[in-house]
């Protein structure tokens, strides 16, 4: 495997979702390439940090709506 | 308001959903206030501003539990309920005039299919090692930042990488890697297929990984280019 065929194969080998042979070949580039080990590794630290990421949160005055909102709901 | 104050685990759907329908407003506190931001992020990939986004989360709530009783616990509530924002999103997001084009029309389907890495960084077919990293090139080590500074610094990167990427792929990461749902709710979601959902996020978080490579590398001066 090249490095140009092994970053595009990234996102598929972290859902597991290469078949056992190419699985087999993006791990031996892997152990043999530095270059490709960092690639991954940034991805690896983009996804967390992009899970890290603060909430946003609805303003006061619609969840205030809301929480009024569902308390007036007519429930048989 | 800050509604992240609380972050209890939240009781198992059946008990939820039993509560929602009772009219239990702790109950209803809880989901809205945990799902919300999420909900919110959701809808602004469909929708032109955040104003709207927040009236989509809204309406989302109020067909949450006006359609509480008709919940039958095939999937999960929160994939109900997202489920309920995507459509709403979406039929808002055709009023405003701004559709996402999945799958893509031509030109778009054809801008999925290119290389992710500048191909210029590879060495060329008549090197030695043709496709492999150019000297200068291979990707350097990043060194994750520790102080508060840079981390918020970090994350204005990252927001800014998002905020520039086509929606499709926006829409996809966001669910993906914000929201954490795994790859089968995603298509459900947006129905899509797993292979297309797969090129949209890693075509989403190579773009991003660019950006923070430009910040690191800009951050760490000429290192990279001495290998
Ligand atoms: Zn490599």
């Amino acid at each position: 495997m090249n490095c140009d065929e092994f970053v595009e194969l990234v996102t598929a080998y972290l859902d597991g979702a290469l078949d056992p042979a190419t699985e087999r070949r993006f791990i031996d580039h892997l152990a043999q390439c530095e270059g490709c080990e960092n690639y991954l590794d940034q991805f690896r630290t983009t996804i967390q940090a992009l899970g890290e990421l603060p909430a946003e949160s609805l303003s006061g005055e619609t969840r205030d709506r809301l929480l009024a909102a569902f308390r007036d709901f007519p429930r048989p | 308001m800050d509604s992240r104050t609380v972050l209890s685990p939240l009781p198992p759907d059946d008990v939820l959903t039993v509560r929602l329908a009772a009219g239990d407003e702790e109950a209803f506190r809880l989901v809205l206030d945990r799902w919300s931001p999420g909900m919110l992020r959701l809808a602004r990939d469909f929708v032109s501003t955040r104003a709207s986004a927040e009236e989509v989360v809204q309406e989302t709530w109020m067909a949450v539990f006006r359609g509480i009783a008709r919940f039958e616990g095939r999937s999960s509530l929160k994939t109900w309920v997202y489920r309920i924002l995507v459509r709403t999103a979406k039929a808002r997001g055709v009023k405003e005039q701004r559709t996402i084009p999945m799958s893509g029309s031509l030109p778009e389907a054809e801008s999925d299919a290119g290389p992710t890495v500048d191909p210029s960084r590879f060495r060329g077919p008549d090197d030695p090692y043709p496709g492999h990293w150019r000297p200068g090139q291979a990707p350097a080590p990043w060194n994750a930042p520790e102080d508060r500074a840079l981390v918020s610094e970090v994350r204005r990167v990252i927001g800014d990488a998002l905020a520039a990427l086509p929606a499709r792929y926006r829409v996809v990461l966001s669910l993906r890697d914000i929201e954490g749902y795994g790859s089968d709710e995603v298509c459900e979601l947006l129905g899509i297929t797993a292979g297309n959902q797969r090129v949209l996020l890693h075509r989403a978080r190579a773009q991003v990984r660019r950006r923070l490579e430009e910040y690191f590398g800009a951050a760490e001066g000429a290192a990279d280019d001495e290998l």
